[in-house]
């Protein structure tokens, strides 16, 4: 295998393009943005949580997602914080934390005082709580820029406001397009977020806060910055956060903390996850090459092991019947 | 077959389409169950019908009977637009009507919903309101046209069952011809067979099966307890008494000590 192209900037071309480019292949990436970022990537929180999210999800996110974090040290080291997960719920929703934790393993109950030592700044708030100490964090914005540089420097050449189509020059594709990608059987889950930023609160790890309707999870970041999110409409609209959503958001950082209602909202961001309907992600074989999509809420996550199964793919057939030499 | 306002439908179960693993569980659970009718909410799971294409088209697979909701409206007039966009959209008269009164709780402001109810009625729709177990709203809402109630049974979410058997003794016994279907606060299978046993013409529930370990095998078991109750109720359950009633002949018998 030569060369090839790796069409979307997103965290699923991005570790795609490591991984080959690793492997020794000639890399271009395409992005129809004129910039890194804009994409569902750039608002995702940036968990590596494939315990909690056991929760809802099924199996394989765990199979797959359980080797994220040793991915992304071994790539990018010293961006992935490895502080765990805590979850906690207000008192009148307390029986949400039973259920979270008989539906997850990777994890233990914590007290009133466990979690104070923890994170001092919630002492006295919870009295109960689970710590899944196996998880982790990034920033998804600084890892993807950070990415980026190491792609450029290990050679592997951007090409930005272009869709890739009709480019002259490469062996195989890879398809990483997300929801821009033309597949039928894809559709948009809207996520929507708030950037707040606030030094009266520090927090060392992503805090999930359990209610019935609007679980919500508040993952810190550099300078006093906290990401909330996230709501899951199932909708492919990229308009602007809606009142409502914002409202319950920010009503669920306040009720983490009240100290929370005194941050700055730095920015809303809306992004439209790509999922198939059974939100599981999903390698497909292309005429000369294959597609990754269906990441859905779990692009940090699952993206590392699918651009290994996409890079064994293309190599092997590149063996076999060199269909991309 | 259930006839419910003309539809023959083929079982008892309704089924909310939020808050599930993925749309396949989703869809295996309806299918599982045999539930027949889906409700949809266009405003909470599918940002008021902007860009939601995709999801409706998979509900619309499931090949079931597809009841709009109003769920996420404080106010008559946001019911009345939700209602009016939902025919369009999902091609159904039939609107499961919500208008909340408290945010948190999801508790219907009961005086809004008679009047939403009264305008929709009057505009051709089939109106289902979601409603409490007070038995003069219950006559309110059939004096504003409605054909049927879903009275809630507990509130949404808490997965309590029926708190107040009384009042829905009391509601079946009022309105012995009007469909009546519990909406809201079913936890588990028994839930559902207590309602049915009581005569109940079906039951709705989303979270008791959405949220279980394996939405799968939860709907499946509601579906059974739904079933079983109907049938206990058709067969004449055996009201209880203070004192045991033996099944065999107390005297003549042999006693040996």
């Amino acid at each position: 295998m030569r060369r090839v192209l790796v069409k979307g900037a997103g965290v699923a071309g991005l570790t795609v393009a490591h991984e080959l480019a690793a492997r020794g292949a000639s890399v271009t990436v395409a992005e129809i943005r004129s910039q890194m970022g804009g994409n569902a990537s750039w608002s995702a929180g940036g968990m590596l949580a494939p315990w909690c999210e056991r929760e809802s999800a099924e199996q394989p996110v765990l199979d797959l997602g359980r080797g994220a974090a040793d991915w992304w040290d071994a790539v990018l080291p010293g961006q992935a914080t490895r502080a765990g997960t805590l979850v906690v719920a207000p008192p009148r929703d307390v029986g949400e934390l039973d259920r979270f934790a008989s539906r997850t393993s990777g994890h233990r109950w914590l007290g009133e005082e466990d979690i104070a030592k923890l994170e001092p700044d919630l002492a006295g708030r919870f009295k109960r709580g689970l710590f899944f100490s196996g998880e982790a964090h990034l920033d998804p914005r600084r890892v993807m820029t950070a990415l980026h540089d190491k792609l450029v420097a290990m050679g592997v050449d951007f090409r930005f406001a272009i869709d890739g189509q009709g480019l002259p020059g490469f062996e195989c594709e890879v398809d990483c397009r997300g929801i821009a990608a033309d597949d039928a059987a894809l559709r948009g889950v809207r996520g929507e977020m708030l950037i707040l930023r606030t030094p009266d609160i520090s927090l060392s790890r992503p805090v999930r806060l359990l209610h019935p309707r609007f679980p919500l999870y508040i993952v810190p970041r550099a300078d006093h910055h906290f990401m909330a999110g996230a709501t899951m409409i199932e909708s492919d609209e990229v308009g602007p956060v809606t009142v409502r959503s914002m409202m319950e958001l920010a009503g669920a950082a306040c009720a983490l903390h009240p100290a929370f209602g005194e941050a700055a909202i730095v920015e809303t961001s809306a992004g439209v996850r790509p999922a198939f309907a059974d939100n599981l992600p999903r390698i497909e074989t292309l005429g000369n090459g294959v597609a990754i999509n269906g990441l859905y809420r779990h692009g940090f996550l699952l993206a590392p092991a699918m651009a290994r199964q996409a890079a064994d793919i293309l190599f092997d057939i590149d063996k076999r019947v060199g269909a991309c030499a | 077959m259930f006839d419910l306002l003309g539809a023959a439908l083929p079982s008892r179960l309704f089924l909310g389409t939020a808050q599930y693993p993925s749309p396949v569980i989703l869809a295996d659970a309806v299918k599982t169950s045999g539930a027949s009718v889906v409700t949809v909410s266009l405003r909470r799971e599918m940002a008021g019908g902007r860009g939601g294409e995709k999801f409706w088209s998979l509900v619309n697979s499931l090949g079931v009977r597809i009841l709009p909701n109003t769920a996420g409206c404080h106010s008559v007039k946001e019911a009345v637009t939700t209602a009016k966009m939902a025919r369009e959209v999902f091609g159904t008269s039939w609107i499961k009507l919500e208008v909340i009164g408290n945010h948190d709780t999801l508790q219907p402001d009961v005086f809004g919903l008679v009047e939403a109810a009264r305008i929709l009625c009057e505009d051709g729709f089939t109106v289902f309101p979601y409603t409490t177990d007070d038995l003069v709203v219950a006559e309110r809402l059939l004096g504003a046209g409605c054909k049927v109630l879903m009275p809630w049974c507990a509130p949404i979410g808490s997965a309590l069952g029926p708190v107040n058997i009384m009042a829905l003794r009391s509601m079946r016994g009022h309105f012995p011809d009007v469909p009546l279907i519990v909406d809201a606060g079913l936890g588990r299978p028994s839930h559902a067979a207590t309602v049915m046993e009581l005569g109940f013409d079906a039951v709705l529930l989303n979270t008791a099966v959405a949220k279980a370990a394996d939405p799968v095998g939860m709907a499946r078991a509601f579906s059974k307890a739904v079933d079983a109750g109907r049938e206990a109720f058709g067969s004449g359950l055996l009201e209880p008494r203070d004192v045991a009633v033996p099944s065999t002949p107390t005297f003549g018998r042999a006693v040996l000590s």
